[in-house]
Parts: C-alpha cells; structure tokens; sequence
C-alpha cells in the first residue's frame, strides 16, 4: 500500500512493528514500532508516558518524511 | 525416549448414564462431563452453562463457531498425565504408554471468543476440507457468563480449559481398554543416534508456535509460548498433549489442540525415521508480535540447527501475514547456517488467486509445501441440523456481511473452516 | 455437434520445408494438416479442426503486423469455437509466434486459446496472458504433448472449470488454484526435504515471488506548511464498523472524517481488525492511529495540517491485489486534497 503513495508522488513513511516485512515488499521510509498489537502505544505504561511515547515515535516518522533518501531507510527510534 | 500409543477405534458415541467404552462405542453420561468441567474454578466464574450434542460423520450438520478439537487420551505408563502443566502435573511425559480414542473428537463451540473461530460441515462440500468431518464429534457449547465481552481473555482460558478437561473426562474411560492396536515410536540421544544410523541425514522438525497476543497463544507444559525461547522437544512428548491450543487465529490454518496430538510432520518423520532420514527431535519456537523477538527466536532457531549438527529440517507454521516474517526469518537464518529446509505454509492469495500468497518472500526459501489458498471462496449448503449458532458467520475472518444468507446457505472463503489449510500438513489440500 | 477449431502450426509441421521454407507468408488448409491429426483423433468427433493455418516462422517475426493481419482475418471470418497453435517444442521463433497469435485471437476475436511448448522456449514468457501446455524440448514429445492439449482444449471448449496448473498441464500462470494432492502436506514435505538432502530434482509448491521497487519521493521541505494524511492498514473505523469492512480479505477501505476530533475515545471509535489481539486498539485506538499526538503537532505549529480525512483498511488476509488497488484509489483523492505526505501505520 506504501508503495501506490509513493508511486503516486506523495513521500511516505512506513510506521510498523516488523520491519522486514515493509523492506521486503518495498517501503522507503520505514519507522519502527513497539508491538503489533499496539504499534503507537503501551499499555503498560501509565497513560502520560505513554502518550510521550507516541509523540517521539510519530515525530520519528515526521523527521524521516523531511529527510531525503536515496534507498529503502530504516530510521531506528 | 519410547512411546508406545494403543488406539482403540470409536465409532459412534451414545449418551447414557454409565460412562464406558464398549465394542467401538462411547457412552458417556453429559452430566458427569459437566460436573468435572466445573471442578475448575475459573470455568465455574466464567461459563454459565454447557450444552452437550454429538456430531456424526456424514450427518446434515454444522458445529460453529467452533473453538478447540482435542482427542481425548489418557496415560497408563510412565511419568506424567496427558496435558502436562495444565490438566496433569508437571512432568515429562512422552514415554512408556498412552491410550488413544481414536475417530472421536471433543469439539468445545459456543459464543464468539475472537474474530476467529471455525466451522465444521459434517456432510456436503466442506466436510471434505475440514479432517474433523470425519471423526465422532463429542461437542462442547459454552454459555459464557456475563460480563464476559470485557474479560475475553479469562472466557477463553475457561473455555480453553473447559475443553481440556471433557477430553481428559473422556480419555479415562480408555485406561483399562485391550487397544486395538499399539504403534511405538522412538528417538535417540544424539551420540546414540549417530552410531544407530551413521549414513542417515539427522533432521529436526522446527515447529513454529502461534503466539502473537492473548487470544493467538499456544502452551507448553502450561507455559504460554511467546514467553518462550527457543527450545527442543523429544517429538513424543507432543502426543501426550505437551502443547496446547489456546488460539483464536484463523480457523483454516490454526493448529487446534488435536493437530498438536496427532502432528503429521511428527508422523511423517516417524515413518521415515531410520530408512531415508535420522529424525533427531522437534525444536519448537514462537511467533512472536515483536520483531526484537521474532530476531532472537529465529537467531536462536538456526543455532540450535547448527548446534545440533542438523542436515535438515522441515519448518511448518501456524497462522499468517506477520508470522510469514517468522518463517522467512527461520528458514533463512537456517539456511546460511547450511542446513536445508523445507517448509509448510498456507496462501492468502486472493480471491481470485492472482496475488501474492506469502506476506514475505526469500529466495532461499525454494522448497515450499502449501496448503492452498485460504481466499478461495466456497459455498456450504444448508445444514438441518446447526450445533451452536450462525451468528457469527459473517463476522468470522472469511466471512463478510451477507455471507449467511437468507436461504441458510453460506458463502465464505475457505479461512471460515476449521483446519482448510493446515500448515503442519495436515491434508491433501494443496495449490499451483 | 462438434466444436469448430482452427489450428496454427508452422512451415515445418505441415511438411512444406525447413530454416530453407520459413520465409512462406501464412497459408490457409482446410481440415487437419500434420500434428493436427493426433488433436482431432483425440476429440473423437467432440471438437474437429475446420481449417489450418500454416506460416512460416522468419515470415512472422519479420512481418508480425501484416502476419497477424491476415491472419486474425481469416479467424473472425471462419468464426472458430477455439483456436489452437503448435506446440512448438523448444522452436523459438515457432513459440513466439504460437504465443502472440493465440494472444491476439484471445485477446481481440474473444475466442478461446491453447497452445504448447517447452518451458524454456522465449513464447513462454507470455504464459501469464494465455495458458500454455508444458511439453518436452523436442518433436519426440508430441505423442505426450497431443492428448494434454487435446484433452484441456475440450474442457476449455465446454467451459469446464480449470484445475490447478499441475493437474492440467498448464504452465503456472500466476493464479493460484486448489486442488487435492494425493498425499498429505507433511508426507510431501518429508519427500522434499529428502530428495533436497540427496540433491535429487525436487519442485516447490509456491515459488517466492519478486517484487518491484518505486523511487523515493523527494522530502518534505517545510513541515510547519505540510498537509498530512493518516492511513492505516490496522482497520481503525468508527465504532460498529459502519461500512462493515471485513475482519480478514477486506473487500474495500473506509474513509472517516476526523474534522474537529482531538482524541480518537473508545466510545468512538475501534478495530475491524481481526488478525491481531484487538484489546489494545479498542481501549485506545490512537495506539494504533495517532490522531491526538497529530493534533498537538499541527496545534503546535509543527506540521501545517492534519488532513481531514483518514483512510483506513484490514491488512489482514487481504490480498495484496486488493490492497494494492485500494491505496491507489486513495493516493489520487490524496492528491487531488493537496496532501503533501502520508503516515501509514501497520499493526
């Protein structure tokens, strides 16, 4: 699905939990989550860092979508 | 380690008031089932009651949604009892002697715990998709108590344990029973099987665990598996019930509680074993949500392969989309450690057939088992007789709005039946 | 009544000559000429082969229009039940044309084709746009070759189901079809692994696919003027599913207008998804979609926009055709809404 965004001229960026998965079929900007389940979130923790959480990882993805990439780029968070 | 399995073969199962097996039939007293269901307290907090019917190969019936199937076994000799770490306690089992009642099934349906509880057709065109068509069918329904809606998690592991308890209520009666038939299989320690068959290829069979969250889980010896590592098994140990079910993944390719007993990779390397292959043990590894673990389960797959001087393995897997990742991984990681696989999986190919089957690809991964395409749409004809109930045919994964249609007929993709595409083998069901 | 065919072999099977002949422009015969005998013997009067075509292979390769032509004329005027061509063998130039012409006539007449070659042979690079019968790399293979073709052509002529490529005799063509095997998963499985550990020739049920790759676009220069989208694969919807998208081969996407959302609250929203544990998603479904964590961004000045509407479908089982073509669907409402980056969750 990333990878009809992308054809269509919209830079993407992938945020999932495996990884290999988005690299296999092709993503460009692939941001790491936390689990399946929950890839914003965890509900282990107290809702405030978990909220915290989320910002860092969604801002991850933002800084990736304003970073230029030459290949397929996995930004570890 | 050294089982010997006695079967004694169950064609028809009555329902009375003495509990007995005589002359190839069950009797079985519904009551005494329940009572010793409810012996367990988290089945007496979480299912208000049990309904009991009896599904017959051939019969115009439907089971569904359905969510174990578990063969009722006991055992005589030897350490441990059947369900290790569950039902028995804590013990190694997998030698001396197991009674099996063999062409029956305890069947546990009922209330929808996930997405993703099965059908059983006993007749008709389903029935040849799903293995369990053909067994007696002792069936379990379920009434969950309320409140249940927020506590899925403890209903299905009352349900789960439910289920386990009939069939071990059931594989007592087979304690004292002459078997009609006994079958031993055995495997070495590893210097002992080097010396046994020096010019034989040593394979493992690497046996992947559904454990994404708590309601895709799998037990060994009552550990949930995705808080597991890799680790081996005599391959015996699994016919006395070592793993357990507690999955609620697609129906067509999880491995029910009876796939587990009666594994065909087990039994197809069992037949093998000491003619064309040495077949050395089982390694099982889970399949886990996080990719930090699927990396150190498959990591630890490949080097358990490599420690164990492995020529080759079969890798068969439960589930599918991100445990395609876990496969992939296992086979490739055991491959570069130069041992050779082949695998069994299933596709989501579409519908129509034209799309890719696997979530992920490897092209070291060049030898494939299948058992078909999970997509392909199938209509089940009206049943007389439904046991359970069809309202949840067209919430099921398979099914869609309007797939239970007016006229009772149902129109799904084969992901609605229990056991379709079996990735451990299971059937002759396959696709090009 | 049998069934009207028309057949298409090359200069060399109709006994005309070889390399020496191939420049002979196409010629049309009445009934069966050479190969074509073992095909009608093998219909035993169910289907009959009215007229052949005979063409030499350079006159095709070097004049495919006018080939093609002339010859798709005669087709539409004979009006043929099916069309037939080869089996080639491992003759290239004799694949190739056998493949285009059956493609053209199927393709632009309607009619139902056949043809046969070796797997190798350059004509089998279109065995995903017609079906092509598998047989052996010489002439030698016709006596095996004849009673497959013959015996698929007949079902395709009654409009029989297709069986699977292995129970046909079809080269695989990329649509994935069940059927029973006669031994179970695991027994084959255990075959496989035996004949891979002796280095004996063994056949994978599934060949791994490969995939193609699509450039990255250029990144986003101003984040604090950016219009973004949030799409999901993790079946975020309204509570109760209103567009009733399937827990598993998702048939469409939804897409939901968030205008004036903050906070994506259970009591609003939730999870069609049925592959994973959806507790986590339902208590929270922002663990999935992060629409709050947006909104404080684009109140923060951060990014310009949150775009008003998200888009949303079920990974789960879906075939990646499908998925394939919703996104694209979706991508040019995107751009038509002047979006200028899209944050695309998976669970």
């Amino acid at each position: 699905m990333v990878k009809e965004i992308e054809r269509a001229g919209i830079p993407v960026v992938h945020m999932c939990t495996v990884t290999p998965i988005s690299m296999t079929v092709g993503a460009n900007r692939i941001v790491p989550t936390i689990a399946i389940p929950h890839p914003l979130g965890n509900p282990a923790l107290p809702p405030e860092e978990e909220k915290a959480l989320r910002r860092k990882l969604v801002s991850r993805a933002l800084e990736a979508l304003t970073t230029e990439v030459e290949d397929q780029t996995i930004f570890e968070v | 380690m050294k089982l010997e399995l006695g079967f004694t073969q169950i064609n028809d199962i009555q329902f009375s008031k003495e509990c007995k097996v005589d002359n190839g039939t069950l009797y079985v007293d519904p009551e005494a089932v329940k009572a010793f269901m409810y012996e367990d307290d988290d089945v007496k907090a979480w299912v208000k009651d049990f309904t009991f019917d009896v599904a017959k190969p051939g019969e115009s019936v439907r089971i569904t949604p359905v969510k174990d199937v578990i063969e009722p076994r006991v055992k005589v000799e030897g350490p441990g009892g059947v369900f290790p770490g569950v039902i028995s306690k804590v013990d190694t089992v997998g030698s001396g002697k197991t009674h099996v009642l063999r062409g029956m099934a305890v069947v546990t349906a009922g209330k929808i715990v996930g997405f993703q509880e099965g059908i059983i057709d006993m007749s008709g065109p389903g029935a040849d998709y799903t293995p369990f068509s053909k067994l007696n069918n002792f069936v379990v329904v379920a009434e969950p108590a309320d409140g249940y809606q927020d506590n899925k998690h403890e209903y299905e592991h009352a349900v789960r344990i439910a289920g386990l308890r009939a069939a071990t209520f059931i594989g007592e009666l087979a304690r004292d029973l002459t078997p009609d038939e006994t079958q031993v299989f055995e495997t070495y320690g590893i210097k002992e099987g080097i010396e046994k068959f020096p010019d034989l290829p040593r394979v493992a069979y690497v046996h992947m665990l559904q454990s994404q969250g708590l309601l895709h889980d799998t037990y060994v010896y009552g550990v949930d598996a995705k808080r597991t590592l890799t680790t081996i098994l005599n391959p015996t140990e699994t016919m006395d019930g070592a793993i357990i079910s507690g999955n609620c993944v697609s129906a067509c390719d999880k491995n029910t509680t009876y796939h587990h007993e009666n594994n065909p990779v087990v039994k197809s390397l069992f037949e093998a074993h000491g003619k064309t292959l040495n077949y050395v043990c089982n390694i099982i590894t889970n399949e886990n949500v996080y990719l930090a673990d699927k990396q150190r389960s498959s990591d630890w797959t490949a080097k358990l392969c490599r420690l164990l001087d492995l020529d080759g393995v079969i890798v068969s897997q439960e589930g599918f989309g991100n445990p395609d990742t876990d496969l992939i991984m296992n086979t490739k990681k055991i491959e570069l450690q130069g041992v050779k696989t082949t695998i069994i999986t299933d596709e989501y190919a579409g519908q129509d057939g034209k799309s890719q089957s696997l979530a992920d690809a490897d092209p070291l991964a060049d030898a494939v088992v299948t058992g078909g395409n999970a997509n392909e749409v199938i209509v089940l004809p009206k049943m007389d007789k439904v046991i359970g109930m069809l309202d949840y045919v067209d919430v099921i994964a398979g099914g869609h709005a309007g797939s239970l249609r007016p006229d009772g007929t149902i129109e799904a993709e084969l992901q609605v039946i229990t056991g379709a595409t079996n990735e451990m083998g299971f059937n002759r069901l396959s696709a090009r | 009544m049998s069934y009207k065919v028309v057949h298409y072999i090359n200069q060399f099977f109709a006994n005309i000559g070889g390399e020496e002949m191939a420049h002979i422009e196409p010629e049309l015969r009445d009934g069966f000429v050479g190969p074509g005998m073992a095909l009608n013997n093998a219909w035993k009067g169910e289907a009959e082969i009215v007229k052949t075509i005979v063409c030499g292979d350079s006159y095709f390769a070097e004049h495919e229009a006018a080939a093609k032509e002339k010859i798709l004329g005669w087709v539409k005027e004979i009006k043929p039940d099916f069309f037939i061509a080869g089996p080639a063998f491992n003759a290239g130039r004799y694949g190739y044309a056998c493949a285009t012409i059956a493609c053209a006539v199927q393709d632009e007449l309607g009619i139902p084709v056949l043809t046969g070659m070796y797997e190798e042979n350059p004509g089998a690079d279109m065995k995903n746009k017609i079906l092509i019968v598998a047989t052996a790399n010489s002439a030698a293979g016709m006596r095996k070759a004849a009673p497959v073709m013959a015996a698929l052509a007949l079902k395709m002529m009654k409009g029989e189901k297709i069986g699977a490529s292995c129970e046909e005799g079809y080269m695989p063509n990329g649509i994935r079809k069940n059927f029973f095997e006669k031994e179970i998963g695991a027994k084959r499985a255990v075959n496989m692994l035996v004949n891979k550990l002796n280095d004996k020739p063994f056949t994978t049920e599934y060949p791994m696919p490969s995939f193609d790759r699509v450039a990255p676009n250029p990144a986003i220069k101003d984040l604090s003027k950016a219009t973004i989208a949030l799409c999901t694969s993790g079946g975020i919807v309204p509570k109760g599913n209103p567009d009733h998208i399937e827990s598993s081969s998702a048939s469409h996407y939804g897409e939901y207008d968030i205008t004036g959302v903050d906070d994506l609250t259970s009591d609003k929203y939730e999870t069609a998804h049925g592959g994973y544990d959806p507790v986590y998603a339902n208590e929270d479904p922002d663990r999935v979609l992060p629409v709050d964590v947006m909104r404080e961004f684009e109140k923060e000045g951060k990014i310009g926009k949150l775009h008003n509407i998200f888009y949303t479908t079920v990974g789960n089982g879906t075939a990646v055709a499908s998925a394939k073509a919703f996104a694209a669907e979706y991508a040019q409402k995107l751009l038509q809404a002047g979006v200028h980056a899209v944050i695309m969750t998976s669970t």
